[in-house]
């Protein structure tokens, strides 16, 4: 295994663009997504949702539903198990079991408006429409706390009457699930080194993943107790064991199998409709297929946190920072588990100060559970701390992209858990922006802005299993459990034909169900290329270490005499031809059997991936639009193995953190009630919004990985809410402390200028 | 609930059709005729994944009834290859990776489809304007308005 320094010329087929292999079903309509399976006999369910934001369920009628013609069964919280309170590895976070459980139907309580109440399976998806209008629901309406500081106010509506923390002690009831603190150095003294001290406060919306593909699963519950369920998931294997889970299952006796997945984002790492299609086939032995519509998907699944930052830091004139202290309360929604403490470890990760004190707050609050989205955590962290880093830039008078290397974390900087950076790519980010056509081009015009940022996010590595099958014509395929969500079956290709020495396109690449190959974590945390590509490597390794015995034992000679290049089998000796893996293909029956090389892994030593972007803004001073001009994006990948789907990466996460810069929003009303539940009003970019999306791929090693790669699919997200809040203050000389930064706001912040220069040349 | 026959045209074929009043052409396409490639994202005519072409004009499926059909061409994803021949969309999608998970890339091929037939070449601005009712949330875009761009001019070079 060859680690450390990575050369384009290494590689003959990684850092390729290839046509993806699955490119022509999805171009032509074949691709089978979740919602497209249809079995025979086939039922169609839908689930009733709690109006309430908070409310006691005190009694469920469900005859009148089971009566209509047409409906075949109708399951609440009753028919499923009650779970214990016990935290399981889920995706990407943790998961509270008897949460996960009471987030599929509500027991006894709705903590949310879109709380899953009851489930129908009827003959056609309108008579379970229907149905549901039947089953009478008896409320307790109950006041909701909608933000953390109303949930951590001294008199809040409890949400879970059980729920306890740490420092309030076992006596105190609380919305406060846990509080995490970082700290190092000496605060204080930190703070008494600084000639400039900026400290704000800022608030981000919950926002949504947004996939375009709402979520969906067909079960089929088999009399002899297997269950099997197909579905659009980040993660089959999650789906299985938090499923049997939920239904009391062993896990042995469920299969699932991935579909084709329209989008995830990390919203596709957890279940909510799955247990539901095995529960009502087995209701009613048929098999059942559930699809959320839009309203659902927005009411009811893992948008991520909004919250509140105060953030102050601290810098000397020569522009280093000394001192950061940050206190920052997520909410999770209406169960445990918000992002805050990946956004505590984030929110100055990127910088090397000595002093820092770092307080995150996990609060339950009346909107949806919220799950993993695009580097969860980090980019609400990093539209404080990269807007304060500006105006410290500012105030020192030095340009922004030096500042962010003259105090950028590098190999040996301690992370804010504390243990030390490997080799990183953070400054040479920094630096491919200040390098870059635009950054280098001058911006003029009225009300025009420039503006970068900087985000960090760890990237995982954990599980992946691989088997690489060679074929009698010499060609070969590829097997992996990780769901393709944006190319990586290419990239699985490409590693295979590298290792090989195979054109790409003789590589077939798979994606296998849960009973047909190795326990393998989701499609998330940036891992797919890394881990899984890590399990393909060294499966493809081991077929070639099964093909030199064969050739070995052809030709009489010991394994390690014989030599593997590029897809030719040789030995150094009289009277040895070498032979390609196509010639060797008739002779491995009589030699031992097919080959098919296998692999798995638990990938430890994966590189943090760092992106840094720069935005020009105009802004209409009269509404208060914001529109972008340009973007560039500067991404440290390690080693690029598909570039074309590298820049989609950085493209897409670019864009998804511009429409939460700019529009996206839940817009709750005083009763907790859900206002936006269509793709109407929580807007999300066009492409009208937008210009091209420019890319520089930085490559940065990552040690200990073979190919060098670093996850790629989540960092780009981080930096734009604060690249274009940068941006807006050099367009129209107002610093925007509230995500998203939408034309009401950015016009009353100019207003509010404008009046205190009114207020101020008026005093004069 | 009474089913209505309906006659139609999709994809150049002429097709029969029994469907309730209630539903929808996309769930007609789906789930009666077993034409899956049209997707659904919203079912309110926000998403654009379940475009088809409704005599040549882009349509939101979802926003339409199955009985509206009745003497219309319709035409969907599934017959924008001509067999194995991929039209110069769906090469362009493939050539400049315009597709991550794909499930927008139907009702993007459709809404290009009818732009490109109106106006064959299209400046990046038109393209952004015509395609602003798909929404696409992996991409951000980019490659597929490079792809559509390719595409106008490989049509320039195969009319030449």
């Amino acid at each position: 295994m060859a680690a450390g320094t990575t050369e384009g010329s290494r590689f003959r087929v990684i850092g390729t663009r290839p046509v993806r292999h699955d490119g022509v079903e999805k171009v032509t309509g074949a691709a089978r997504y979740g919602a497209d399976y249809a079995f025979p006999g086939m039922l169609y369910g839908r689930v009733l949702r709690s109006p309430h934001a908070h409310a006691i369920i005190k009694s469920i009628n469900v005859e009148k539903a089971r009566k209509l013609e047409g409906v075949r069964a109708v399951v609440t919280s009753a028919d499923l198990p009650e779970l214990p309170d016990r935290i399981e590895q889920g995706g990407e976070l943790p998961i509270n079991l008897h949460h996960l459980s009471c987030n599929i139907l509500a027991r006894g309580k709705v903590l949310y408006d879109g709380h899953a109440v009851a489930a129908v399976a009827a003959t056609s998806p309108h008579i379970a429409e229907e149905a549901l209008r039947l089953i009478e629901v008896d409320y307790e309406v109950l006041p909701p706390a909608m933000t953390v500081e109303d949930a951590m106010a001294p008199n809040a509506p409890i949400l879970l009457p059980s729920l306890r923390n740490k420092e309030d002690g076992p006596d105190k009831q609380t919305n406060v699930a846990a509080h995490v603190q970082f700290k190092r150095g000496d605060i204080k003294d930190g703070f008494s080194k600084a000639d400039y001290v900026i400290e704000r406060t800022f608030k981000t919306a919950m926002v949504h993943q947004g996939y375009i593909e709402p979520h969906n699963a067909v079960g089929i519950y088999n009399a002899d107790g297997h269950a099997t369920i197909y579905c659009s998931t980040q993660g089959s294997f999650v789906v299985r064991s938090l499923s049997a889970a939920v239904l009391g299952i062993p896990e042995g006796k469920l299969r699932v199998v991935p579909a084709e997945i329209g989008g995830g984002f990390g919203g596709k790492t957890t279940i909510y409709l799955e247990p539901l299609s095995v529960l009502l086939s087995q209701k009613t032995g048929h098999p059942v297929k559930l699809t959320m519509n839009r309203a659902e998907v927005l009411r009811a699944t893992g948008p991520t946190s909004g919250g509140t930052i105060r953030c102050k830091m601290g810098a000397t004139k020569d522009g280093k920072l000394v001192a950061a202290e940050v206190w920052m309360a997520y909410e999770a929604g209406g169960f445990p588990g918000s992002p805050v403490p990946m956004g505590a470890m984030c929110i100055i990760a990127p910088y090397d100060i000595p002093n820092m004190v770092i307080d995150a707050y996990d609060v339950v609050v009346n909107r949806p559970k919220t799950a993993a989205y695009r580097a969860p955590g980090a980019t609400n962290a990093a539209f404080a701390s990269e807007t304060i880093i500006d105006e410290l830039a500012e105030k020192c008078g030095i340009d922004p992209c030096d500042f962010r290397i003259k105090n950028g974390a590098h190999e040996g900087t301690p992370q804010t858990a504390g243990p030390p950076y490997k080799r990183i790519g953070m400054i040479e980010t920094v630096e491919a922006i200040k390098n870059s056509p635009h950054y280098k081009s001058k911006l003029t015009g009225k009300n025009r802005g420039r503006g970068v940022a900087t985000g960090f996010w760890f990237n995982i590595g954990f599980q992946s299993s691989a088997m690489v099958n060679i074929h009698n014509d010499g060609t070969a395929s590829v097997v992996t459990g990780s769901v393709d969500i944006g190319g990586s079956r290419a990239s699985m290709a490409i590693i295979t034909a590298e290792v090989l020495g195979l054109d790409v396109k003789d590589v077939r690449p798979l994606i296998a169900d849960t009973d047909a190959i190795g326990y393998t974590d989701v499609t998330g945390g940036s891992r797919t290329t890394v881990a899984t590509g890590l399990a393909v490597y060294e499966a493809a390794q081991d077929a070639v270490r099964q093909l030199k015995e064969r050739a070995a034992k052809l030709w009489e000679k010991k394994p390690e005499e014989v030599e593997f290049n590029n897809g030719m089998l040789s030995a150094k000796a009289n009277g040895v031809k070498p032979m390609s893996i196509k010639d060797i293909v008739p002779r491995l029956g009589r030699t031992g059997g097919p080959i098919t090389g296998r692999a798995t892994v638990n990938a430890r030593a994966v590189g943090p991936a760092f992106a840094t972007t720069c935005v020009d803004v105009e802004v209409d001073p009269d509404t208060g639009k914001v529109s972008i001009l340009r973007a560039t994006v500067a991404q440290d990948a390690g080693k690029a193995v598909h570039p074309s789907y590298v820049e989609g990466q950085m493209q897409g996460g670019t864009v998804q953190g511009l429409g939460w810069a700019l529009n996206e929003e839940y817009f709750y009303d005083s009763k907790g009630v859900l206002r936006n539940t269509g793709l109407l009003d929580y807007r999300m970019p066009t492409c009208l919004d937008l210009p091209m999306i420019e890319t520089v791929i930085v490559e940065v090693p990552a040690p200990g990985h073979p190919i060098g790669s670093r996850g790629v699919g989540e960092v780009s997200i981080v930096p734009p809410p604060a690249a274009v809040a940068n941006a807006i203050a050099r367009a129209v000389g107002v610093r925007m402390t509230e995500l998203p930064m939408s034309p009401g706001r950015v016009v009353k912040a100019i207003l509010s200028k404008d009046g205190a220069a009114v207020a101020s040349a008026a005093a004069d | 609930m009474h089913k209505t026959a309906i006659e139609t045209t999709i994809n150049g074929e002429r097709v029969e059709f029994l469907c309730e009043p209630r539903q929808s052409m996309l769930e007609v396409l789906r789930d009666v005729l077993g034409l899956t490639g049209s997707k659904e994202g919203c079912l309110t005519g926000d998403c654009g994944a379940c475009t088809i072409l409704v005599d040549g004009r882009a349509t939101c499926s979802c926003l339409m009834l199955g009985v509206e059909a009745a003497g219309h061409k319709l035409e969907t994803v599934e017959g924008l290859a001509q067999g194995a021949n991929l039209h110069p969309l769906q090469q362009q999608f493939l050539e400049n990776a315009s597709l991550q998970c794909g499930i927008c890339t139907p009702g993007f091929l459709m809404s290009a489809k009818a732009l490109l037939e109106r106006n064959p070449h299209p400046s990046e601005a038109e393209i952004r304007y015509a395609l602003a009712g798909n929404l696409c949330r992996c991409t951000g875009y980019d490659k597929i308005v490079r792809a559509v761009l390719e595409a106008s001019k490989a049509t320039t070079s195969k009319a030449a």
